[in-house]
């Protein structure tokens, strides 16, 4: 009688798993595949490893003097001695503390909401930070002593350009939107030019006219600081993308849910902020961190009409005389801020899609 | 009367009567105090100033240009210079655009991997700082002319600009590029051709292939037909600097490199996900039906990606469009460097010269929203 016995199953041939059968599947399947394997590695091998060398393995970093560069690689003792230049700008040393303090509260707020469920506490919190922040930058009270705005730079100034670019566009781009969706024809009309004019022109047409038209606008005696200049011209071009990209939302919900709120005998604002602009948000939100990105990237816009933010005191550390030539370092340098922040912007913006992502149908 | 105000309707055209009213009040306001700031500061109003002389000369200038000319002239000079850059951006960024899209898509790893870093990489970076960094950085850091790094002998790049042989305009000139033209008119008849007969009797006439043998061949011949002789004006150094050629100046070599290179990269993506749309059961019908990997490309793949991404591609046209103001940044001399920035400063006359140069780029982008239109109206889905 023969005995029923249980064999092994086969483990599956060796050139269909690991590495080698990987590198087969994904790099060498044809000759053309082959050829572009080998096309892309010598690429990385021209960029990567002078790059390395440049940046780390020929680089200075300890001492404070141009001399003590040994001019092979980058020169890093640049950065580190101007680095309250690149940071802060003109800001005046005795002050930074304040600034510090700004950045110290900020951490122990974002770790501080993560506890807080409460939306209106958390807002309230913020605003509260958003208020400390401008006293404590700008002085003027409580014994602090007065900052002008020309002495505000670096990563500091393009930080408040594109916050307050961001919170104030935020309410008036909601409003527009409001107004292009609404069936009152001249609402409508008015609406739809604002946005259709803003986003027709470049943002440095708006900074011009900001910055040389603005004053004309207003009676004698009223001036208008460069800065706050520069800061309505862009919150006012940034509402129209703001305005655009929550149009798109509000396009996705569903006209059930209007008559709905209609139904439930809902007024105007009811219905739109309580049933409509949630939904809306929730769908318009990964299109408006990307247009806050690209916000953050245009703020590097100001330089043209004279404000120092980071991207310009790359020159004007560059000018100084002990230091010539350190343009490379510079660039780099704040090249590297950008990329992360816009970078992190938009990795955090993919994570929010797939959170939000309750498909709507 | 409290029973008209709790109607919908009526309180539409009341609070749109308070709109106009507010905004009339408001236009009135800045109006008037415009006007007398204007007058307070002594300065002139009107499009006088267009045919006034405009005393300072430009470096690139497309169209002809001396210092007594007026300020309408330098208007046209960077009108120009703002379609030229322009079009060769899109034209560059387009290319690379497509290529690095395929690539993101690449069945190989380290391809793939590439495209994708190029494109996280550029597309983060701000634009303006992209064109400082060619422009300080890498092109200020070139030789100077006598040292210039030469390609053949007959290309040459230095710190003043890229030096490039032109060639003289004779009877050869003419009949290659006479060719070239009606190989590109006969591959628009050749492709309709081949579409209907496909249509009709489901043949497949290999029009890439055609094409491209006849891009090769037509100027090949049409150069012997011109008599064979191409002459070359080459760039010569004499002295501290080039005579003859063509030189492209470094502002225009920053900007075209930084306004492409980071164009390309939303151009990528918009490929990328057009070709991502096109659902896999769609190339797997294709398949079922019998149709070759080329076929099921070019009838079904290629027809809905291109649908989905045309738009976002015109949009980013139109964004290279406004970016190339930038070149404020450096001084290459389009719009708003020379009008809304030189013209301005002399004649101060800032409203006028904002308001043609806002004009300008708004007629771009209605120009560019009206083809959009046409466009998707043109690819509407046709069921039935």
């Amino acid at each position: 009688m023969a005995v029923y016995e249980e064999k092994q199953t086969l483990e599956a041939p060796s050139s269909t798993k690991g590495f080698i059968h990987w590198a087969k599947e994904n790099l060498f399947s044809t000759p053309l595949n082959t050829l572009m394997t080998f096309a892309g590695i010598g690429i990385l091998y021209y960029i990567i490893p002078p790059f390395l060398q440049w940046a780390y393995f020929d680089a200075n970093f300890a001492g404070t003097t141009k001399e003590q560069c040994t001019g092979d690689g980058a020169c890093w003792i640049f950065i580190k001695m101007k680095i309250d230049l690149f940071m802060y700008g003109f800001y005046p040393q005795e002050e930074l503390w304040r600034l510090k303090t700004i950045v110290m509260l900020f951490i122990a707020m974002i770790i501080g909401l993560r506890f807080i469920k409460k939306g209106s506490i958390k807002f309230l919190i913020i605003t509260f930070f958003f208020i400390l922040s401008l006293i404590l930058v700008t002085g003027g009270i409580f014994g602090l002593e007065y900052v002008a705005t020309d002495r505000w730079g670096g990563l500091m100034l393009t930080i408040i350009v594109a916050s307050v670019g961001i919170v104030f566009s935020f309410p008036i781009g909601i409003i527009v939107a409001f107004g292009r969706q609404s069936n009152l024809p001249i609402i409508r009309s008015v609406c739809v030019t604002y946005v259709e004019m803003i986003r027709g022109v470049p943002l440095i047409t708006i900074l011009f006219m900001s910055s040389v038209i603005l004053p004309l606008f207003f009676p004698e005696g009223i001036s208008f600081d460069k800065l706050l200049r520069a800061l309505i011209g862009i919150t006012l071009f940034q509402a129209a993308y703001v305005a655009e990209n929550i149009r798109g939302g509000l396009q996705a919900i569903p006209k059930g849910q209007y008559e709905a709120a209609d139904a439930i005998g809902l007024s105007y604002w009811q219905k739109m902020l309580l049933v409509i602009l949630p939904q809306a948000l929730k769908v318009a939100i990964p299109n408006l961190v990307g247009a806050f990105i690209s916000l953050f990237q245009d703020t590097t816009l100001v330089l043209i009409i004279g404000l120092f933010d980071l991207l310009s005191t790359v020159t004007i550390a560059a000018a100084d005389s002990n230091w010539l030539g350190m343009e490379t370092e510079g660039y780099v340098f704040v090249t590297a801020i950008f990329w992360a922040f816009c970078y992190g912007m938009s990795r955090y913006s993919n994570k929010l899609e797939k959170q939000f992502d309750t498909n709507l149908k | 009367m409290m029973r008209a105000l709790r109607n919908q309707k009526v309180r539409g055209i009341l609070f749109q009567i308070l709109t106009i009213l507010g905004l009339i009040a408001f236009l009135w306001y800045i109006g008037s105090n415009t006007m007398t700031n204007i007058e307070q500061r002594g300065i002139r109003t009107g499009f006088d100033f267009l045919n006034s002389t405009a005393g300072f000369s430009i470096d690139e200038t497309p169209i002809e240009f001396s210092s007594t000319d007026t300020h309408g002239r330098v208007f046209l000079v960077g009108l120009s210079n703002t379609l030229i850059i322009t079009f060769f951006g899109i034209i560059l960024s387009t290319i690379l655009g497509l290529i690095i899209g395929v690539l993101r898509l690449s069945n190989n790893w380290i391809i793939k991997k590439l495209a994708a870093t190029y494109i996280d990489i550029f597309r983060n970076i701000p634009i303006l700082l992209q064109i400082l960094f060619w422009y300080n950085v890498v092109l200020s850091s070139l030789p100077s002319p006598k040292q210039s790094i030469d390609f053949l002998g007959s290309i040459f790049i230095n710190n003043r600009g890229l030096y490039i042989p032109t060639p003289e305009l004779n009877s050869t000139t003419i009949s290659v590029l006479l060719g070239l033209a009606a190989t590109v008119i006969g591959a628009i008849f050749l492709n309709k051709w081949a579409n209907k007969r496909q249509e009709k009797t489901g043949q497949d006439f290999p029009v890439v292939l055609a094409v491209l043998g006849a891009i090769i061949i037509v100027p090949i011949i049409a150069y012997f037909i011109g008599g064979a002789n191409f002459n070359f004006d080459y760039p010569k150094l004499g002295g501290f600097n080039f005579s003859g050629g063509k030189v492209i100046s470094p502002e225009f070599l920053a900007l075209t490199f930084a306004l492409v290179i980071y164009t390309a990269t939303f151009i990528a993506e918009a490929v990328r996900s057009g070709i991502e749309a096109v659902s896999k059961g769609q190339k797997e019908a294709a398949a079922s039906i019998g149709l070759s990997s080329y076929q099921a490309l070019k009838l079904v793949v290629l027809p809905q990606a291109i649908r989905i991404a045309i738009p976002p591609v015109i949009n980013q046209y139109l964004n290279l469009a406004k970016n190339s103001s930038l070149a404020a940044a450096i001084g290459y001399p389009e719009i708003v460097t020379v009008f809304a920035g030189t013209s301005l400063n002399q004649t101060g006359q800032a409203i006028e010269i904002l308001a043609i140069t806002m004009l300008v780029y708004l007629t771009i982008s209605l120009v560019v929203s009206a083809i959009l239109n046409w466009f998707n109206h043109k690819m509407k889905t046709k069921e039935r």
